[in-house]
């Protein structure tokens, strides 16, 4: 085994020991995706019977939940495995092993793919004998949305954990909250025309508002849009490389101030 | 060439720095400071609360970046190439802690996979042993007591057999049994495996025990040098104790006497 897949293993093996030891956060990885499928799944069969283009569109608020949960479980899945350390305050120890910062920055990757399988694969097999919808039947077209949303996840997660960085606990809200301002914005629940002319080209700029207008396009009208798909991938990219800066730049400020003894404190 | 490198780095000291300094927006917490700590050697790190000991060991193993000076960690630059240097070392601080909800031994083999300690479960068993730590194995680690908790902390810093050692005040908060213990520990440790250690530490008794030289520090500088018996001579003091209250007053007296009007 190669030394970086060792010491990336062995973050993600910290992260094992942690969920291995404690339910409660394994309970609590899974208690909002399901919770969130059961709103919107009664909501759905409610207006199922008011809405001719729901009842047509059957699942769709269940897709875009999950998905939506994706993307905040693939966020959360990096800016809590980072609060984790603050909080025992191991960051050092972790920063004088040989571990380089970009190392860990893909181990907290690694743990949030594992977070968002945990988090999102139960609440989308329930929705399955409770509201008949699976969101398996996308297919493949799932692996793409799911992967792009999960890119776009680390991307905010790396620059959240930079923030973090930065600014040490006191930040710790909008690590929690800061995914949530881009809903209104991403088109989860309602197409981008919804919004008003002067913010659509706003929320364009969002890799999730390609991705829920191809979910909505392939569960209404059974289409694929790559131009969708690839509109994401272009973002995702950007966004993804601007994280690892925002990180990598963040380590380094924190090397300079001399603040990584006391992160956490 | 590589070769005669490759034996430069070999025959290298432990820590070679020169004219390090650090200054933060509005302090200079450490000033222009030179030392040379030889493999296999103790030095000690004596000065009071903000006098420079933890900065100084923060630049040592690249968590902190000079604003100046140059360190070199077994030939390397630690600026530029602490990762070819730093699985060969490791510390411990009272200051830094470990996941309270993982086991002992569950924290340990994070580490030991860190530093690529192969046959990880033996070095763990002898570490546990020697550390007396066996029966805490499989306790968690936030339920340690203090004596518990620098053992494993200690055992941590062990679990590379690293040939340089830093450790800040190791035996803080520890009561003098558990203090003296790890005291001998370490002289043994150093005598079986010729390791090198740096020390920082408020304990006198500590530093006259297990230090060849002595740095003494106060505001960022190193204000004076010697080995433990040369500093008690030449302060005509019988302890270092006395002679650590010595430099620090002095320094309080040099503050009153700017201050003056």
């Amino acid at each position: 085994m190669s030394g970086t897949a060792r010491r990336v293993g062995a973050i993600m093996l910290r992260h094992f020991f942690l969920w291995r030891g404690s339910w409660t956060r394994l309970f609590d990885l899974v208690y909002w995706p399901v919770l969130q499928v059961m709103i919107w799944g009664f909501m759905t069969e409610f207006l199922a019977g008011k809405s001719s283009w729901v009842a047509q569109a059957g699942g769709v608020f269940i897709g875009a939940v999950l998905l939506w949960d994706v993307l905040v479980r693939g966020q959360f899945g990096m800016t809590l495995s980072m609060l984790e350390e603050m909080w025992s305050r191991n960051l050092a120890n972790l920063f004088v092993s040989p571990l380089r910062p970009w190392e860990f920055a893909v181990a907290l990757m690694s743990l949030s793919i594992l977070r968002s399988l945990i988090g999102v694969v139960p609440a989308a097999l329930l929705a399955i004998p409770l509201f008949g919808y699976s969101v398996f039947g996308l297919g493949l077209p799932l692996l793409a949305f799911w992967s792009l949303l999960l890119v776009f996840g680390w991307a905010i997660g790396l620059a959240l954990c930079g923030l973090l960085l930065r600014f040490g606990l006191a930040a710790e809200s909008y690590a929690w909250a800061s995914v949530f301002l881009l809903a209104p914005f991403s088109g989860v629940y309602y197409p981008v025309a919804t919004l008003p002319g002067w913010l659509q080209p706003l929320a364009w700029c969002l890799p999730t508002t390609h991705v829920f207008e191809g979910m909505r396009a392939a569960m209404v009208d059974g289409a694929f849009r790559w131009e969708l798909m690839l509109g994401a991938l272009a973002l995702d990219l950007a966004c993804i490389a601007a994280g690892f800066a925002i990180f990598l730049g963040a380590v380094a400020s924190a090397r300079r101030r001399g603040s990584l003894l006391s992160t956490g404190e | 060439m590589l070769i005669q490198s490759m034996d430069d780095a070999r025959s290298s000291p432990a820590i070679e720095v020169s004219g390090l300094r650090k200054a933060f927006a509005r302090t200079t917490a450490v000033d222009g400071i030179d030392f040379v700590l030889p493999r296999g050697a103790v030095l000690g790190l004596l000065g009071g609360n903000g006098a420079g000991k933890t900065t100084t060991i923060g630049m040592l193993l690249g968590l902190v970046l000079p604003t100046a000076g140059r360190i070199r960690v077994m030939g390397e630059d630690m600026v530029r190439h602490r990762h070819r240097v730093l699985p060969r070392m490791n510390f411990s601080s009272p200051y830094v802690d470990f996941p309270a909800r993982l086991t002992v031994r569950e924290n340990l083999r994070v580490f030991a996979a860190l530093y690529g300690v192969r046959d990880a479960g033996d070095r763990i068993a002898a570490l546990a042993s020697d550390l007396h730590l066996r029966r805490f194995l499989d306790q968690r680690a936030g339920s340690l007591s203090a004596g518990q908790k620098t053992r494993m902390a200690l055992a941590k810093a062990l679990v590379n057999d690293p040939e340089l050692l830093l450790l800040d005040e190791p035996t803080a908060s520890l009561d003098p049994d558990t203090g003296d213990w790890i005291r001998a520990y370490l002289e043994a440790y150093r005598r079986r495996t010729g390791a090198a250690i740096l020390l920082a530490s408020h304990n006198m008794a500590e530093v006259e025990r297990l230090c060849d030289e002595v740095l003494m520090m106060r505001e960022g500088r190193i204000v004076d040098r010697g080995t433990p018996a040369a500093l008690r001579a030449r302060f005509g003091r019988e302890s270092m104790e006395q002679v650590f209250l010595d430099v620090a007053r002095a320094g309080r007296g040099a503050d009153a006497a700017g201050a003056a009007p």
